[in-house]
């Protein structure tokens, strides 16, 4: 049981997918201008990240090496599809948020590089933990990274106001901002991560 | 379990076998979500004619009436209230967002009256051009469309001194405010259109 604490743990922190492995940077950049669409988008990247792990896990003996990236590639596609049926129909207001960045998933390298490099390796409970734990770090990372834009930009904290949005620097919430609000804070993990 | 060999005959079974059921999964979800979003879209439809349109007694989605004008299509939902026509609410479009598409629908008294609008769908910067959904109903200033009449008031941007504009822009998107309005003016331009059809 402790393994399995270790795997989730060592997503969320030591390995976390975006602030130490710098993946998913599209999505990260694209989709934090607000705390919750952070979350949001976060939340659904450890759903299709759970599934795909799961399922590649099971699949792995009976795929062949030389066409293991296309089966993954069908995997990881086909849980992002069903779960932007199922956004569409039930979470009209998350569509109307995240819309494209939801296909997106697809081509996240999270995603495709958990695959590979944990999930064809390990049996389906070690790789769901595995899913969780990079899910989790991911979802934080996001949601991190979408408060401190959105407080900064606009003055407000998941849309609750703090201060003013007058006094806000619009230019974090815009494409710039997300890559010096990222950058600040890698950096600051990294510091963090030395001082042990 | 070993791992199978790369040899074609396992390959093309192996990923065949795996296509075909990730196939057969996406049938089932979409067969099972296909009524739900065919649902939720009407019902976001019928929400925003009831907010932008004068009360109305008919069902303007069945007496709905579509114009194509240089290669956008507008859409008008007449409102009627017995046989009189009291207004519309009309889904309009412009390519001129700052980044693409701006789709709206906005609702018509008779007279050309603007009573309310929404936002259907838009590509404009967050924080800055997305203001449009509240900007434009603000009665801060002179931001707002509400209550002016369309065929009498100029609906442009202050900043269009040659357009005499009467609408103050959103503060740093003025392309985005530009757009809105556009899309704006070609909705009543769709609704006299309509208005034309009915005396003919």
């Amino acid at each position: 049981m402790a393994n399995k604490w270790k795997l989730i743990y060592n997503g969320i922190i030591p390995g976390n997918p975006v602030l130490v492995l710098l993946l998913g940077m599209c999505a990260t950049l694209g989709t934090t201008s607000s705390a919750m669409n952070g979350l949001m988008m976060g939340i659904a990247t450890m759903v299709v990240l759970i599934c795909s792990n799961a399922v590649i896990s099971m699949i792995k003996s009976v795929v062949p090496d030389k066409v293991r990236i296309p089966a993954y590639i069908v995997v990881i596609a086909s849980f992002v599809t069903m779960l932007q049926l199922i956004i569409n129909a039930y979470l009209p207001a998350l569509n109307a948020t995240l819309g494209i960045f939801i296909p997106l998933i697809v081509v996240n390298c999270i995603l495709l590089g958990r695959a590979e490099a944990f999930a064809g390796k390990n049996g389906v409970v070690d790789s769901i933990c595995d899913g969780l734990g990079c899910g989790i770090g991911f979802t934080f990372a996001l949601t991190l990274l979408g408060a401190v834009r959105e407080l900064l930009g606009t003055g407000r904290l998941f849309d609750c106001v703090i201060y003013p949005e007058d006094y806000g620097m619009l230019l974090f919430v815009l494409a710039p901002g997300a890559f010096l609000a990222l950058g600040y804070l890698i950096a600051i993990v990294n510091k963090l991560r030395n001082l042990k | 379990m070993k791992k199978l060999q790369s040899t074609l005959p396992i390959m093309v079974m192996s990923l065949g076998l795996i296509t075909l059921i990730a196939g057969a999964m996406l049938g089932v979800v979409y067969y099972i979500t296909k009524e739900p979003i065919a649902q939720m879209a009407h019902e976001t439809q019928v929400a925003a004619i009831r907010n932008v349109a004068p009360e109305f007694t008919n069902d303007p989605e069945a007496d709905k009436w579509t114009w194509e004008n240089e290669g956008l299509t507008y859409v008008v939902y007449p409102a009627y209230n017995g046989d009189k026509l009291v207004g519309a609410a009309v889904e309009s479009a412009t390519m001129s967002g700052f980044s693409g598409e701006v789709r709206i629908m906005c609702g018509f008294e008779a007279d050309g009256t603007i009573r309310n609008y929404e936002v259907l769908s838009h590509a404009e910067t967050p924080g800055l051009g997305s203001k449009m959904a509240t900007w434009f109903c603000d009665p801060t200033g002179s931001r707002s469309v509400i209550g002016k009449n369309a065929e009498t008031a100029s609906l442009y941007v202050t900043k269009d001194a040659d357009k005499n504009g009467e609408i103050e822009a959103i503060t740093a998107a003025t392309i985005s405010s530009r757009a809105f309005l556009e899309a704006m003016r070609n909705a009543y331009e769709a609704f006299k259109q309509y208005g034309q059809t009915l005396k003919n």
